[in-house]
């Protein structure tokens, strides 16, 4: 089965007053249909840069400086602009922080939802409306047709946040890009947008990419997990196999330094600063903290398949 | 609520240490405009410091021979219907001027900054009255309330004074009991209170010292609007009164000349007002992108 | 809604009268004795003294004050003594003159202001962005009543298109019969074309001066708002949900934009009313700005206070004015 979405050698470059911020550098992933795949990283690790280059959302002070990315085929950096528009909301949806500020506060949800099921998919005012409310049934909204006729300050955070993904999932996309969607919300809240992600991911058969710092959203919703540092990706794994066998160095300390609530152990911070992107060090960027470390690992760092869908990018670690 | 593993795990990316100054000179230096802006600032605070020195004629003698010429080499502003340099006096004029707005900031600024803090800070019935106070003298456009203030006080300087600064008091009230309000939360607050400080030392030693940035700022601001304003006030007959040299006042008196074509008598005065409170306003900017990056725009 | 109209209403009546206050004490401390100058030049003392009681001169302050207000209530606003008549005639007779200018002016600003400082946020660094900010640095800077003698130097004096500054309307034409005292209107009404060109032809440059000075600050404003909403959340989701450029930057930015430009056309109408004083001024433009200036040259108190008061409280109304109308506005307001 040939991938939905492929991402490779991806760098992305800000300029500014201080100077060039390397923020992504070469980073690369793919995504099969249907699949959840998380994107997990520190804040600053250059993930929400990473979903803005998919969709071409990057503009001035942020400059691609290389990357290919094959979605459905088709080449997207060699689209047109109002090609890449016509991909943007119905082929890849993207649901982003912060619901209640992504709405517009002067059109009502439902409307803002109808316009783009008139837009992309040519459906009729009239049936617009309905198709609208019904996404919002469907999104877990209680009298959808009453809400829908309301305003962003008016709803909840959470139903914000389910607005949003039904906006986004109204047109049907393959791919729903998901950017730190639980954040600012309850905790209860927070795991149900994660289960209505999943719920309609899997029942519209679009995969999700989820971007997240939280280690215990991925261990819930994803299949497959990426791991960013620094602006790079360095491993590529099951859920599975990165809870139970992480590889890359950073992985490990990730996971060890996560408290646990079943057995006593020393809670274990990762050494040292993440490397500033103002002047980040050549080849690997957790080599300056990394205790396997060696004279290599300011190369070029190589991909290695470790195992079963497992892949790192480091010289240190050994197929297992 | 525990953070989560990657918060906990994280550090800050280390970030290059810049103290203000060497950042503000960066900002000004890179942009023409603003260095520019300095310059004339320094160039008329200059005169206005060393004009009897600097200035070769003088400001009010007349000289018949030469009324109303045009700019030429002897007198590069021209002159006026007494023979008067037009230069000399624009410099003196610049003196009066920029004095008038420094007093009137000066003093809108202590009194606004005290009014501000305590208001901020203690809140409650203190508060109100002296915001229903602000409020009403934003009730009126400030020149038109600095126009009935000039009117029924008199034409002296001090009262020009006394009339800008009133108008120019809850800028900066508002500002410092907005910071106030802000500050009066956070740590250090707490801090101070609990060793035991008294509410004046609290407010006036440890909190007002962190209010200054955007005071500062609108302070610069606040400068070219004082000098537009006893300009206005003197140009309609209200403020300075000749034979004190002042730029408003000095275009007043060349607007009969407009009908016979003297033009240089009423048109340099205001590319000096023009050019002083435009830097004034570049400076402010250039301030305010330095200290307070998150009012940018307003 | 209604909490927020009620609340906004209920604020303006401790600001009347803290309008009041103001000018009283203005007047109050204004040198001069009012009943010097009513008893006129050949008075003796005992006159003067009949006079002072009569006016409620040696009264407390606070007396005087309520005498003040009972007379506001009954619109008495005092004489002037260098027209001889009741100030109230005065303004009556002045304002629209002043109303003329300011709406004309008013007009031009919001006209080339607005979509100015809009276009200029989103071609950003465009030519058109560069004149906007030209426009809104020099022109905050520029003295109104230079910009004013600059542009009758230019127009009148040099080009010859501008008419001499001498009033509403050119030498030699009847004015209209008076309906609202707007020379425009009337003579539209009255069909008289020649008075109609006449005064449209003398406010043209009065109307440009002062539409120019309050478009700078204007258009600043707007710009700033275009690019801050040009930059919210929304606007990115939408570029992400693929709607086209139109509609997100014509469409949504812009919408959200209008909203508080609502609230900036309150802070534009006091710069109007101040810079109306000035432009009435170098243009020697009949309405009250000018009725003000001569009462505080020649120390008038009736005209000076009640200059102040009418403004002070126009404003104070023109402002409620533009919070309810920003109440309706904005949906967040609207709807609890």
């Amino acid at each position: 089965m040939t991938d939905l979405l492929t991402l490779e050698d991806l760098t992305v470059h800000f300029d500014t007053d201080e100077g060039v911020v390397q923020a992504v550098d070469g980073a690369a992933l793919t995504i099969a249909p249907g699949a959840v795949v998380g994107l997990v990283g520190e804040s600053g690790s250059g993930k929400s840069v990473t979903a803005l280059a998919i969709l071409r959302l990057l503009r001035p002070p942020a400059r691609v400086v290389s990357g290919r990315i094959r979605f459905d085929g088709r080449d997207l950096f060699a689209l047109s602009e109002e090609e890449m528009r016509s991909v943007r909301g119905s082929h890849i949806s993207m649901v982003f922080q912060s619901p209640r500020t992504s709405l517009n506060p002067v059109l009502p949800v439902g409307r803002q939802i109808e316009r783009l099921l008139v837009l992309h998919g040519g459906a009729a005012p009239g049936q617009a409306r309905e198709r609208a409310v019904a996404m919002l049934r469907e999104a877990g909204i209680a009298e959808p047709d009453r809400r829908a006729g309301q305003y962003a300050h008016q709803l909840s955070g959470g139903m914000c946040q389910r607005v949003m993904i039904a906006m986004a999932l109204a047109t049907n996309p393959r791919l729903l890009i998901a950017d730190e969607p639980t954040t600012g919300l309850d905790v209860s809240i927070a795991a149900q947008i994660l289960e209505l992600l999943r719920d309609l991911g899997r029942r519209t058969g679009a995969a999700i990419l989820l971007i997240t710092h939280d280690l215990g959203v991925v261990a819930r919703l994803c299949d497959r997990v990426v791991v960013m540092h620094a602006g790079q990706t360095v491993e590529w794994a099951t859920v599975r196999r990165l809870f139970h066998a992480p590889a890359h160095p950073y992985t490990r300390a990730l996971i060890r330094s996560i408290p646990r609530v079943d057995r006593e152990v020393a809670m274990e911070p990762i050494p040292g600063s993440v490397p500033s992107p103002l002047a980040p060090p050549r080849g690997c960027r957790f080599a300056p903290r990394c205790p396997l470390v060696r004279t290599e690992c300011a190369a070029h760092v190589p991909v290695r398949t470790i195992g079963e869908e497992h892949a790192v990018a480091c010289v240190a670690v050994e197929a297992s | 609520m525990a953070l989560s593993t990657l918060e906990y795990a994280s550090t800050n990316a280390a970030s290059v240490p810049r103290s203000a100054a060497a950042l503000l000179w960066r900002r000004l230096s890179r942009n023409a405009g603003s260095l520019v802006a300095f310059g004339v600032i320094a160039a008329v605070a200059l005169g206005a410091v060393a004009a009897p020195v600097i200035m070769p004629y003088d400001p009010d003698a007349p000289d018949a021979e030469h009324a109303l010429e045009a700019p030429g080499r002897r007198h590069w502003l021209g002159t006026d219907l007494y023979g008067r340099d037009q230069l000399t006096r624009m410099v003196y004029a610049g003196r009066i001027d920029l004095l008038v707005a420094l007093e009137a900031t000066a003093i809108a600024l202590s009194l606004g900054a005290v009014l501000g803090a305590v208001s901020g800070y203690r809140g409650g019935w203190i508060d109100q009255l002296l915001m229903r106070g602000i409020d009403t003298i934003q009730a009126f456009p400030s020149f038109i309330l600095a126009m009935g203030i000039a009117a029924a006080l008199g034409n002296s300087v001090t009262n020009i004074v006394v009339a800008i600064a009133i108008t120019h008091v809850p800028i900066y009230g508002r500002l410092i009991r907005g910071e106030m309000l802000r500050i009066r939360e956070m740590e250090y607050a707490e801090a101070a209170r609990t060793v035991g400080n008294r509410q004046r030392r609290i407010i006036f030693r440890h909190l007002l010292p962190n209010c200054f940035p955007p005071v500062i700022v609108q302070a610069t601001l606040a400068m070219g609007f004082a000098i537009l304003t006893v300009a206005a006030l003197s140009y309609i007959g209200l403020g300075i009164r000749p034979p004190t040299s002042e730029w408003g006042a000095m275009t007043a008196e060349g607007a009969g000349y407009i009908v016979s074509g003297e033009w240089w008598i009423f048109v340099f005065p205001g590319v000096a007002i023009m050019a002083t409170v435009l830097s004034f306003n570049l400076v402010g900017d250039a301030l305010r992108d330095v200290l307070d990056p998150r009012m940018k725009g307003v | 809604m209604l909490a927020y109209i009620g609340k906004r209403v209920l604020l303006v009546i401790p600001t009347l009268f803290g309008v009041t206050i103001v000018t009283f004490v203005l007047t109050y401390v204004l040198p001069g004795n009012p009943a010097l100058v009513k008893a006129g030049p050949l008075a003796t003392p005992q006159h003067i003294a009949e006079m002072e009681r009569r006016m409620g001169l040696d009264q407390p302050m606070v007396v005087q004050y309520w005498r003040y207000l009972r007379g506001l209530s009954r619109g008495d606003l005092g004489e002037s003594y260098t027209t001889g008549r009741p100030v109230l005639e005065d303004l009556i007779q002045r304002v629209p003159a002043t109303l003329e200018l300011t709406v004309a002016a008013l007009l031009v600003a919001l006209a080339a202001g607005i979509p100015l400082g809009v276009v200029a946020a989103v071609r950003r660094d465009g030519w058109l962005d560069h004149v906007s900010r030209l426009v809104g640095v020099g022109g905050v800077a520029m003295p109104t009543f230079w910009t004013g003698l600059l542009a009758l130097y230019i127009f009148f004096y040099a080009l010859g298109v501008a008419p001499p500054p001498l009033g509403r309307l050119g030498t030699g034409i009847t004015p209209p019969p008076r309906v609202t005292g707007l020379l425009t209107v009337d003579a539209l009404v009255a069909m008289h074309w020649r008075a109609l060109g006449s005064a449209l032809h003398q406010l043209v440059l009065p109307a440009l001066v002062l539409g120019f000075s309050v478009m700078a600050p204007l258009t600043r404003m707007v710009r700033a708002t275009m690019l801050e909403v040009l930059e919210s959340d929304y606007i990115k989701a939408a570029w992400a949900a693929g709607l086209p450029r139109r509609t997100i930057v014509y469409g949504d930015a812009l919408r959200n934009c209008m909203i508080p430009v609502v609230t900036l056309i309150g802070v534009v109408f006091g710069f109007l009313m101040a810079g109306n004083v000035v432009v009435e001024s170098v243009f020697s433009w009949p309405g009250i700005g000018n009725y003000a200036v001569a009462a505080m040259m020649s120390k008038d108190s009736g005209p000076i206070q009640s200059f102040v008061l009418f403004v002070g409280v126009v404003y104070v109304f023109v402002n409620l004015a533009v919070d309810l109308a920003y109440g309706f506005v904005d949906p967040r307001i609207r709807l609890h």
